[in-house]
């Protein structure tokens, strides 16, 4: 099975529509979580809650969206997973940074179907989206962990913002990137697709893959 | 310590210092439980219910006076019942009204995220405002003496009040009210502590318990609940009474250092791709028809696979 298609007038197409519509399910469950959560972050932000409906209503719902997000990024994990093991073209990639973020992309190794940046931000999410997810379930039913397990409750007190905000750092520079930085980038997670030109810039070993396939052809 | 009282020191999550706090001086009051008078007759139970309003609850039969293992959410006041095995090995039966301690430094009141939920009144009293509390429970993490009992048909969370109602009042709280042997005493905090350290003193002098002493623990700044123990090197011995409570560490961790740490990470990131984007603009791809900046028109790039599918 082929991860793209090459498809007319130079355009290719980057995600199918399950990967869309999952991908699409995660960031606004996410975006849901992130804004109820930075009102119980801070008292400075608990204005957000009062503008999503009140905050008894933020922490009901907070949990249902965890789990929304959770099952995204379940079916990531198994529609990416295999694709997000780094080789040694990413450690390259890696290596050239710097000529990254300075917009040199001619001294940029070009990547397979994801560079490491998009493998950082893969993985980041998936062990973060565990451990939100274990210290969650203690933090949703607090009254069911008895007094001598405490120290679940008081564990998952402080380990539940600290993964969330690995995944916050993440988040800024992916919907930075995604939208602002890597024009093109946002149009291939809405209709799918990018130009032909872009594929073989950032990701020319898998633009070169679906070249040669066959089957890739619509 | 009349309706004055209600002056606020502490609000719950809230952005920015209490209004009004510190403007007038204040009593501290003060409830003292002297362990070695009571006899363990519930009335203060059955009283804290009565002026609550809070029907009974169910009890359960565990071959010992203990009907129910913990305060709940609509029993705030309960006796723990402890046997306890003395050095010679005869047996005593250690009893303790087990309520909020009402902390000078509130474990719960640091820990919630909700506006107004827990205030903390200039007089000591810590106080839950049901209006205001949105269920999460992180007070009962943050309590070092297991007293916030969320309610599962109410979904907020509740306990003891001192009852702040009758304290406005000028009235003591009912517990105090209803002890038929005066162990129980309630006034200012420098008189209830005085009276404790003569118990205490009178006990080691002239009874036979070496060790008694008063419990109010520094850890949480003191409180406005204190004790007077037979044994005051062993609180554990009364049932879940902590050595050296404090506010969790985790609590504190996620209140100080990694909010801040957070804040400013967040803060830099979102910066950090402003300027990066001032600085270097996005990444144009030549040849590209997503162009987004204006460039003189070039002869579209036709890449070599383009012929064979068309």
């Amino acid at each position: 099975m082929t991860d793209g298609y090459i498809l007319p007038k130079g355009r290719v197409l980057r995600y199918k529509f399950h990967e869309r519509a999952i991908h699409w399910m995660a960031a606004l469950s996410y975006v849901y979580l992130l804004l109820t959560g930075l009102a119980f972050w801070s008292p400075w932000l608990f204005w957000i809650a009062i503008g999503l409906g009140g905050a008894t209503v933020s922490r009901e719902l907070h949990p249902w969206f965890g789990i929304i997000f959770v099952i995204a990024v379940a079916l990531m994990f198994r529609m990416w997973g295999r694709q997000m093991h780094e080789t040694a073209v990413d450690k390259q990639w890696w290596d050239a940074i710097p000529h990254y973020i300075k917009n040199e992309d001619e001294e940029v190794p070009t990547a397979g179907r994801f560079n490491g940046g998009q493998k950082l931000l893969f993985w980041g999410f998936f062990y973060c989206g565990i451990l939100l997810l274990l210290t969650g379930l203690i933090l949703w039913f607090p009254q069911y962990i008895p007094w001598n397990l405490r120290f679940l409750r008081l564990a998952a007190v402080i380990i539940h913002p600290a993964a969330a905000l690995i995944t916050m750092g993440l988040f800024i520079i992916h919907v930075y990137m995604g939208t602002a930085m890597e024009r093109g980038a946002f149009g291939s997670v809405i209709r799918g697709d990018v130009s032909a030109a872009w594929a073989k810039r950032y990701h020319g070993i898998w633009y070169d893959q679906i070249t040669r396939d066959p089957s890739a052809r619509k | 310590m009349s309706g004055s009282s209600l002056e606020i020191r502490a609000i719950s999550g809230h952005a920015g210092p209490a209004p009004g706090a510190g403007l007038k001086r204040e009593f501290e009051v003060c409830k003292l439980i002297d362990t070695t008078t009571c006899i363990g007759c519930k009335a203060c139970e059955v009283a804290c219910l009565e002026w609550n309003g809070y029907s009974f609850s169910e009890t359960v039969f565990n071959n010992s006076y203990q009907t129910m293992p913990e305060t709940q959410w609509n029993y705030w006041n309960l006796i723990k019942f402890n046997e306890h095995e003395r050095e010679d090995g005869s047996i005593t039966l250690l009893m303790r009204k087990d309520q909020c301690m009402h902390c000078e430094e509130p474990g719960c009141l640091a820990a919630c995220p909700a506006d107004g939920a827990i205030v903390q009144y200039v007089n000591g009293i810590v106080d839950f405002q049901q209006e205001n509390c949105i269920g999460c429970g992180y007070c009962m993490s943050g309590c070092p003496f297991n007293i916030p009992k969320f309610s599962p048909e109410a979904r907020k969370v509740f306990k003891c009040t001192l009852c702040v109602d009758r304290v406005t009042q000028g009235l003591e709280p009912a517990c105090i009210k209803a002890c038929p042997t005066g162990c129980l005493h309630f006034g200012t905090k420098p008189e209830m502590t005085e009276l404790a350290e003569k118990r205490a003193t009178q006990l080691r002098d002239h009874s036979d318990f070496p060790h008694a002493g008063v419990y109010d623990p520094q850890g949480v700044g003191g409180a406005h609940v204190i004790y007077v123990l037979h044994d005051a090197s062993n609180p554990e011995a009364y049932g879940g009474l902590p050595k050296d409570p404090r506010i969790p560490l985790t609590v504190k961790l996620w209140k100080h250092p990694l909010k801040w740490i957070g804040n400013l990470a967040l803060i830099g990131g979102v910066l950090g791709v402003f300027f990066h984007y001032l600085r270097f603009g996005p990444k144009i791809i030549e040849g590209d028809s997503q162009k987004v900046t204006p460039t003189p028109p070039e002869p579209p790039e036709q890449p070599p696979h383009q012929g064979a599918i068309q």
